[in-house]
């Protein structure tokens, strides 16, 4: 048809800017750009380059030579997951059954928002390194998380079989009864996935000096040992990656029961410190030498230096680095999800990509970080990467399965044609929906990226801990609770605003 | 708005048993939910003390994931207590599966209890529910096509136990037939209203026939 009215007839917004998710994805990108700006982004070592090398030099040559002390870091490494991880499972499903009280949800999302390595500097504090530091550090988050997870699990379930029986008083059995059979297989594969997590988190454990990966791999990192990194690292991908064949529902009674004995012995608890510490330490400084709260100048003078000199620079940086790992993430995940599409490529070419994610994914972030930061020296830089690294490739695996599922029409293009046209709109919701919920994680994860030397929260709670102002660290702390619960607010405010309505339940394998 | 259901006001006394008649879509389903939530979640001003309530709806709710033992045990969750619900889910009690046995001999569906209801037809899912009604040895039966998916023998011998069972009920029945057999007062439902209610004694089955025109 012809158009009589040249000119009159308005193109479409450029960018998409008509949709309400690019303006919102937009936003963020400009976010990111200025905080790039601001942030510091550098390599500083002398000779990176060669390091990196020297470094995938050793995964061509990984050394089993200290085979005793790499089977037994594996072996508590997987101890302290299991113990921790069955403890927090089983607190969290306690705490779900009163899920619809506001004080136990507030309480698990305040639980949730310490990292595990915080709750790890706490108790190291005073039960020292005793495994029981260990496992609480991740039994306490993790518990929090389940709680969560499992109350939206239970909501998806058939009321009906509770409503036509006589009101039944125990929570706990109406739960048994009813709702857990229902949820079962839902539950179990979530709880599978919070294991996989609980490796990584325990192996990152080892860098506060818990008995796990962490500690032999940062020695052997420093050493310059790089072929036993590298074997440590392989053997650790290899656990994850066979889970599905050696987690067998028949044994994990038996691997629960046995885990507590791998755990090593530690130190004996010194009773008189956890007293201490409760009474003493974590006692804001001027309320120790015995003012009272009637005055508030004291405290205040107290609170001041603090607030400037490491609450603000602190919560500035973990804002900007979070921002900016943010949208590194959602950049590599649009890159990593093609690596394992159908629509691109074969199964040979997807093979080497569901690789290269496995061993992204399964790499704890601070593992990551802590090496780019020995090969790159001090900057935001390793941060973003290895975050970005972690995060593109938990999120790129999941659009990549979501891709697949996709049932294209015969004769679509290929190439760019097929990835904006057609995969590119269909997968740009969901694919927000586990970014924005991923975005909580990342703001957890920078501010304890901190502790290797970058200065978010982290850096300035790490080092309160080394000067033993355990009041200090302990306000520091709940400052980054504070700001994880105001992230993971904004982040629901917007999925809801946005309409993604995905439950991103990551049933990884 | 759409009414599926005039206002409608209902007195049943002790010993009689309610047939609940009327064309598919008028409000039987919809009277029964109601009548439910109105009997068990209010306390009502009167002398009465509240009956106890067995209610069987269409939709069974059932927790198909679960054995058979579980889903009839389920009746008596808010009679026993927390550990003694705590063991039978874990370990069923023998006192417990006798008692279950009798009833689900009397369906027809003999050792059936370690069969876990999701395998199960139809039919017999259906009374999988009518054994958690009967065991619940309630007051007062609620029902909502409990043997839509059952033949006619079956179909009668479960309104026969049902009947017999508890001191009064209202059935949902879409088969006249059953209704007059087994009710002691039909209700029949038109263009959400009631268009009917007598003693069944009083009534043939062509003069239902008008609630299905």
């Amino acid at each position: 048809m012809s158009d009589p009215e040249r000119g009159q007839v308005k193109p479409p917004l450029p960018l998409g800017l008509g949709s309400a998710t690019v303006r919102v994805s937009l936003i963020f990108l400009g976010v990111a750009f200025v905080s790039l700006l601001l942030g510091d982004i550098e390599i500083t070592t002398s000779d990176p380059w060669g390091e990196m090398l020297r470094f995938a030099g050793g995964f061509l040559t990984p050394s089993l030579d200290s085979i005793d002390t790499l089977a037994t870091a594996l072996l508590r490494t997987v101890g302290f997951a299991f113990v921790g991880v069955a403890l927090g499972s089983i607190a969290g499903y306690l705490l779900m059954l009163f899920f619809d009280k506001a004080l136990v949800r507030a309480f698990c999302a305040f639980i949730r928002a310490i990292h595990e390595l915080f709750w790890a500097l706490i108790f190291l504090q005073f039960f020292g390194l005793h495994p029981l530091t260990g496992v609480l550090a991740i039994a306490i988050p993790y518990a929090g998380v389940f709680a969560k997870v499992y109350a939206e699990i239970n909501d998806e379930t058939d009321p009906l079989p509770g409503l036509v029986l006589p009101p039944i008083r125990s929570r706990f059995i109406q739960a048994l009864f009813l709702k857990l059979p229902q949820a079962f297989a839902h539950v179990k594969s979530y709880t599978a996935y919070r294991l996989e997590c609980g490796f990584r988190s325990s192996a990152i454990l080892g860098f506060v000096g818990l008995p796990t990966l962490g500690f032999y791999l940062e020695s052997a990192f420093v050493q310059g040992h790089y072929s036993e990194v590298a074997a440590m690292l392989m053997i650790f991908y290899l656990i994850i990656a066979t889970m599905r064949w050696w987690l067998r529902p028949r044994l994990l009674p038996l691997y629960v029961l046995a885990s507590p004995f791998f755990l090593g012995e530690g130190l004996p608890i010194v009773w008189s410190n956890v007293g201490r510490f409760f009474t003493e330490d974590i006692v804001p400084a001027p309320l120790k030498n015995g003012v009272s709260w009637s005055s508030p100048s004291e405290l205040w003078e107290w609170f001041s230096p603090i607030a400037q000199e490491q609450i603000v620079p602190g919560l500035w940086n973990t804002v900007i680095l979070t921002q900016i790992a943010l949208v590194a993430t959602a950049i590599l995940t649009l890159i990593a999800f093609v690596l394992v599409s159908k629509h691109f490529g074969g199964a040979k070419r997807r093979s080497v990509g569901h690789l290269f994610l496995v061993v992204g994914r399964s790499t704890p972030e601070y593992i990551l970080a802590y090496m780019l930061l020995q090969l790159w020296g001090p900057s935001m830089l390793p941060a973003v990467v290895a975050l970005a690294l972690h995060n593109g490739c938990i999120i790129g695996h999941l659009i990549g399965r979501q891709s697949n599922e996709l049932v294209l029409r015969p004769g679509t293009g290929t190439g760019t044609d097929l990835y904006f046209f057609e995969l590119l709109p269909r997968l740009y919701r969901p694919f927000l929906a586990f970014l924005f919920y991923r975005w909580e994680i990342i703001m957890r994860e920078t501010a304890i990226l901190g502790v290797l030397g970058i200065y978010t929260l982290g850096f300035y709670i790490d080092s309160a801990i080394e000067n033993i102002r355990f009041d200090v660290a302990l306000l520091l702390i709940l400052v980054t609770a504070m700001l994880n619960i105001a992230i993971d607010m904004l982040s629901r405010k917007l999925r809801a605003g946005l309409r993604l309505t995905t439950m991103p339940t990551p049933d990884v394998p | 708005m759409h009414v599926v259901l005039q206002a409608v006001s209902l007195r049943i006394e002790r010993g009689e048993h309610v047939a609940l008649v009327g064309k598919s879509g008028v409000g039987k389903s919809t009277l029964l939910k109601l009548a439910f939530s109105a009997l068990t979640r209010s306390v009502t001003a009167g002398a009465d003390p509240m009956p106890s309530i067995a209610f069987l709806p269409q939709e069974l709710g059932l927790v198909t994931q679960l054995p058979v033992f579980h889903n009839v045990y389920m009746a008596r969750l808010a009679r026993y207590g927390r550990l003694q619900n705590l063991r039978n889910f874990v370990w069923p009690q023998a006192a417990r599966a006798a008692e279950m046995e009798s009833i689900l001999g009397q369906l027809d569906m003999p050792s059936s209890l370690r069969t876990a209801v999701a395998s199960l037809s139809g039919g017999q899912k259906q009374r999988v529910a009518v054994a958690r009604a009967l065991y619940q040895e309630a007051e007062v039966l609620l029902a909502d096509e409990p043997c839509s998916a059952l033949d006619g023998p079956q179909a009668d011998n479960v309104l026969q136990l049902l009947t017999s069972s508890f001191t009064a009920s209202i059935v949902a029945l879409h088969d006249v037939d059953l209704a007059l057999k087994h009710a002691t007062r039909v209700i029949g439902l038109r263009d959400g209203r009631l268009a009917l209610d007598e003693p069944s004694a009083t009534l043939r089955a062509a003069d239902l026939g008008f609630l299905y025109e």
